[in-house]
């Protein structure tokens, strides 16, 4: 028997979507429903039951004094991070932007320096980091003592240790922005440049005020969000340097949804600690959709 | 001549809009049909509908007599030539070509490059579609271009290759959808020759879809006048320049827009609307109709003149050469001959036969 | 000339300086690998040491784990990449060229997918292998990212502006859709592919959140996970070694990016836009 044309197209269809949309629900949208539920629950991974126990992850999350420090060193971290790393990327961009000018393969193969922390395996980088800031043998504190300064315990010190990962996620972070600035300011059209030269507005700084700026807004604004998107994630550095120590002192949202959930099996508070986490990038997400739809109108 | 495709009351719809109307459509076999009409009129959708690509919301398509509604694309073996060609930009030229015969004369495993070859059959059959491909290369003009990418050619040689790629295959019909709107003029009359020549060596019917009507005049011997998704009249050229059946095609066919007079412009043709075409219209000191002239377009062995009549319609006439143009303002006596005077009907727009 | 200085010669000096910071633990991740034990535990700051001490790699590749480390990061991101191409491609082929009842039902869960960053569905899944017992496999690494819905948006944006005729065409010729997204789509789709590998490769090679979780075992260790069983291992007291391993570790990406930095960069920054 010969199947009609019209169930033959729907069963190509389902041949050709079924297997991602498969995947899409089976990892993606059941397990975000399922870690929504478990947010309300006491389980505990290889109990047998659970029980509901309202909002009470959540009440525990913001009010101890461990979940209060893995969100407030989060937002601390991510508001070091996005102002250091954007506004280096901005400037190394600018600065390339300009090198390329007149020494176009010097500006290249800074370029390439400056993005090669974010090729680079972030892990075996931070075991790196680690030999660099090291106590004694490092060469930051050799160096500090060469000039007669106090060495520091960059990785150990409660009151240094957020700062010290917040500057390496910066140092990891500033050659992706360039990049995107890069893009934004190769799209300025030259002409607007020469209009400002024309009106008078054609020396360093009143060119940046009067076309880069305003040019770049946008892309400003979009390379902060991703930052900061990207910010909230920091759990590489956590978990190879310092594993939320010392005494939770940089502990971060996704270093505790990790050591509660699969250190210490909490399912239910872990499910808390991941929507909480969500909740933030959701936000981010929208601010990142609205951006997108004015640079469209921008145009 | 018996027919080799025909649609039966074919209806498209997209949702709420109604693209195609109970169009009937007949090609006979060896013929070559124009689709002629405006963007839109539904003329490709019509041609997609013959290839299987599309398929009718209610009609019939038969192919040869047998219905080939449940029949796709491939399996109704029709050759299709796109406006934009769609050659495949990854393969070569001999590749482009060769792509219906592999699919056609390889097992899915003899398609599979160097394993392929391990497969029984594959190297006589890969044999036979090297010699199809270089035959078809060379009469399209092809065989120094078969190592190339279709980015490496020029719009005249991208449409060989999409014609070559059609020729291969031996098609029961050749659908070609605006082959020549992308190619610059010259090259456009060059390709027409060309075209027809294939229709003539081929014997094949060939269906071609075209908004341009000289090109359907000059190739086609059927013309199929589509207008809002109805087919307005079919025909050969001859018929529809001569007895165009309503207002539209009248207005559609011939390379000078026609004047339409309404009564009261001069031309007698009672409460009807009367079409005269700017070649049937010279001046002509004993004319029937009065005009004065507002602009003079001498083009060598013609001038084309406006004018405005009397009651305020603009008409167009046709003057030789030499005619001596009067000044703008002067009024100018045009004559025609009461035969080449085509009666519509003012309300329905539809052709009336005057008595003879 | 003064104004030059201010315009040239100073930006210069400070990217300059930027650049040596960026550098600074390559540097030193380089220097300690090649360094003999005794000017490793010096005070004293030299870059280059004495002496080239190979016997560091020799260590690394002959008496520890690290080969195997790379091999289970190769098979990963082979694995991932695999099934996320052989997934994505025909979806995305779907949605930007067919015509179907819930297509635009599946784009937006497709975008919607996009928001949901990998931790959130990293305890459900955690759990879910756990019950049907593939914890600890090669299986658990790759699974959960078979799924890409960036990269069916992103082949989906690529395939929207290849014109319908071309597909069309191909079905003129005989091919079956299967074929047409293998043959003609995928093909055409390079640059978006080889775009999309790059994000792929560096984001699964690079990444611990997930084998830290699946796996407990060292022998299915990550080229990430595999540095920290060896690090902890040697309680920080085998430094040379441990930065050789480091460098072997970041050298295949890193020397990736530095012969098609252009490819890279697109790649990387396109795969971050998602969000």
């Amino acid at each position: 028997m010969k199947l009609s044309v019209e169930s033959r197209q729907a069963i190509t269809d389902a041949w050709l979507v079924g297997p991602a949309t498969l995947a899409l629900i089976l990892f993606i949208f059941l397990p975000v429903a399922i870690v929504a539920v478990l947010s309300f629950t006491d389980y505990q991974f290889g109990a047998t039951s659970f029980n509901w126990n309202g909002l009470e992850n959540y009440v525990k999350l913001f009010s101890s004094s461990i979940g209060r420090r893995a969100i407030t060193n989060t937002l601390i971290y991510v508001a070091i991070v996005i102002p250091f790393s954007v506004g280096f990327g901005l400037l190394v961009a600018i600065g390339l932007f300009r090198m390329a000018t007149w020494a176009p393969l010097l500006s290249n193969l800074m370029k390439t320096i400056y993005f090669l922390p974010v090729a680079a395996t972030l892990v075996a980088m931070s075991v790196a980091w680690q030999m660099v800031l090291h106590p004694s043998l490092g060469i930051v504190n050799q160096t500090l003592l060469s000039f007669g300064m106090q060495p520091q315990n960059w990785l150990s010190d409660r009151g240094l240790v957020l700062y010290t990962l917040a500057v390496i996620g910066i140092w990891q972070s500033v050659g992706y922005n360039m990049v995107l600035f890069l893009a934004g300011l190769s799209a300025i059209p030259t002409e607007l440049y020469d209009a400002a030269e024309v009106d008078g507005a054609g020396g360093g700084w009143s060119r940046f005020w009067t076309v880069t700026w305003p040019m770049l807004g946008p892309t400003t604004l979009f390379v902060m969000v991703v930052t900061a998107t990207n910010a909230f994630r920091v759990f590489e550095t956590v978990a190879t340097m310092t594993k939320g120590g010392p005494a939770f002192a940089s502990d971060t949202l996704v270093y505790a949804l990790y050591r509660e959930g699969f250190v210490y099996f909490k399912a239910g508070y872990a499910s808390a600690i991941t929507m909480v986490f969500f909740a933030f990038l959701l936000a981010l997400a929208l601010i990142q959709f609205r951006i997108v739809e004015k640079r469209v109108h921008y145009r | 001549m018996p027919e080799i495709l025909q649609l039966r009351d074919v209806s498209r719809r997209f949702g709420a809009t109604t693209v195609l109307d109970k169009v009937n459509i007949t090609i006979g076999t060896g013929s070559f049909t124009a689709l002629l009409g405006a963007s839109g009129c539904g003329k490709s959708t019509t041609l997609r509908i013959m290839a299987g690509l599309d398929r009718p919301t209610s009609g019939d398509v038969l192919l040869a007599g047998s219905d080939v509604s449940g029949l796709s694309a491939y399996e109704r073996n029709v050759a299709m030539v796109f406006q934009s060609y769609a050659l495949y930009p990854h393969l070569t030229v001999a590749q482009n070509i060769a792509l219906p015969l592999t699919m056609r004369h390889l097992s899915p495993l003899g398609r599979i490059p160097l394993l392929g070859a391990l497969v029984p059959g594959t190297g006589s059959a890969r044999r036979t579609i090297t010699t199809k491909v270089e035959e078809a290369a060379a009469a399209l003009g092809l065989d120094k271009l078969l190592d190339r990418k279709p980015g490496q050619l020029s719009g005249g040689q991208k449409q060989r290759v999409a014609l070559g790629r059609a020729l291969v295959r031996d098609p029961s019909l050749f659908l070609l959808d605006e082959p020549l709107s992308n190619l610059d003029a010259r090259l456009r009359i060059r390709m027409r020759g060309e075209i027809s020549a294939l229709h003539r060596r081929t014997g094949k019917a060939f269906v071609y879809v075209t908004h341009d009507q000289t090109e359907a005049m000059a190739m086609a011997d059927q013309i199929v006048v589509m207008i809002g998704g109805r087919v307005a009249q079919a025909g050969s050229p001859r018929d529809l320049y001569e007895r165009p059946a309503n207002r539209d095609v009248a207005a559609f066919i011939g390379h000078n827009a026609i004047n339409f007079l309404a009564p009261g412009d001069g031309v007698d043709a009672g409460d009807a609307i009367a079409g005269i075409r700017p070649e049937d219209l010279a001046p002509d000191t004993k004319g029937a109709l009065t005009a004065r002239l507002e602009t003079a377009e001498y083009l060598g062995s013609e001038i084309v003149l406006g004018l405005r009549s009397e009651s305020g319609a603009e008409i167009r006439a046709i003057a030789p050469g030499d005619f001596d143009v009067p000044a703008p303002g002067s009024e100018v006596r045009l004559g025609y001959a009461a035969q080449k005077v085509h009666v519509f009907d003012a309300k329905t727009g539809v052709r009336l036969e005057r008595p003879a | 000339m003064k104004r030059l200085i201010l315009s040239r010669l100073l930006p210069t000096i400070l990217l300059v300086l930027g650049a040596a910071a960026i550098l600074l633990p390559f540097v030193w991740m380089l220097s300690l690998s090649v360094k003999p034990r005794d000017e490793i535990f010096s005070t004293a700051i030299h870059f280059l040491p004495s002496r080239f001490e190979w016997e560091n790699y020799a260590f690394a590749f002959t008496q520890t784990d690290i080969p195997l480390f790379l091999w289970n990061g190769l098979v990963m991101v082979a694995g991932i990449l695999f099934f996320q191409i052989l997934f994505a491609v025909p979806c995305a082929y779907a949605l930007a060229q067919r015509r179907f009842a819930g297509r635009s039902l599946l784009f937006g869960l497709v975008v919607a997918a996009l928001l949901v960053p990998f931790h959130v569905t990293a305890i459900p899944i955690f759990l879910a292998f756990a019950k049907i017992g593939i914890l600890n496999t090669m299986w658990a690494l790759i699974l959960p990212f078979v799924q890409t819905a960036f990269g069916v948006f992103l082949f989906r944006q690529f395939f929207a502006q290849i014109p319908a005729d071309l597909f069309d065409a191909a079905r003129v010729d005989g091919l079956g859709e299967t074929a047409i997204v293998w043959r003609i789509a995928f093909p055409l789709a390079l640059p978006a592919a080889t775009a999309f590998a790059i994000f792929s490769v560096t984001a699964h090679w690079n990444d611990l959140f997930w084998p830290l979780i699946a796996t407990t075992d060292p022998h299915l260790a990550t080229p990430p996970r595999g540095i920290l069983y060896f690090r902890d291992q040697e309680s920080g007291d085998n430094v040379g070694p441990l930065m050789a391993a480091a460098v072997i570790i970041t050298a295949p990406l890193v020397i990736a990016f530095l012969l098609a930095q252009r490819k890279f960069i697109q790649g990387i920054a396109a795969g971050g836009l998602k969000g």
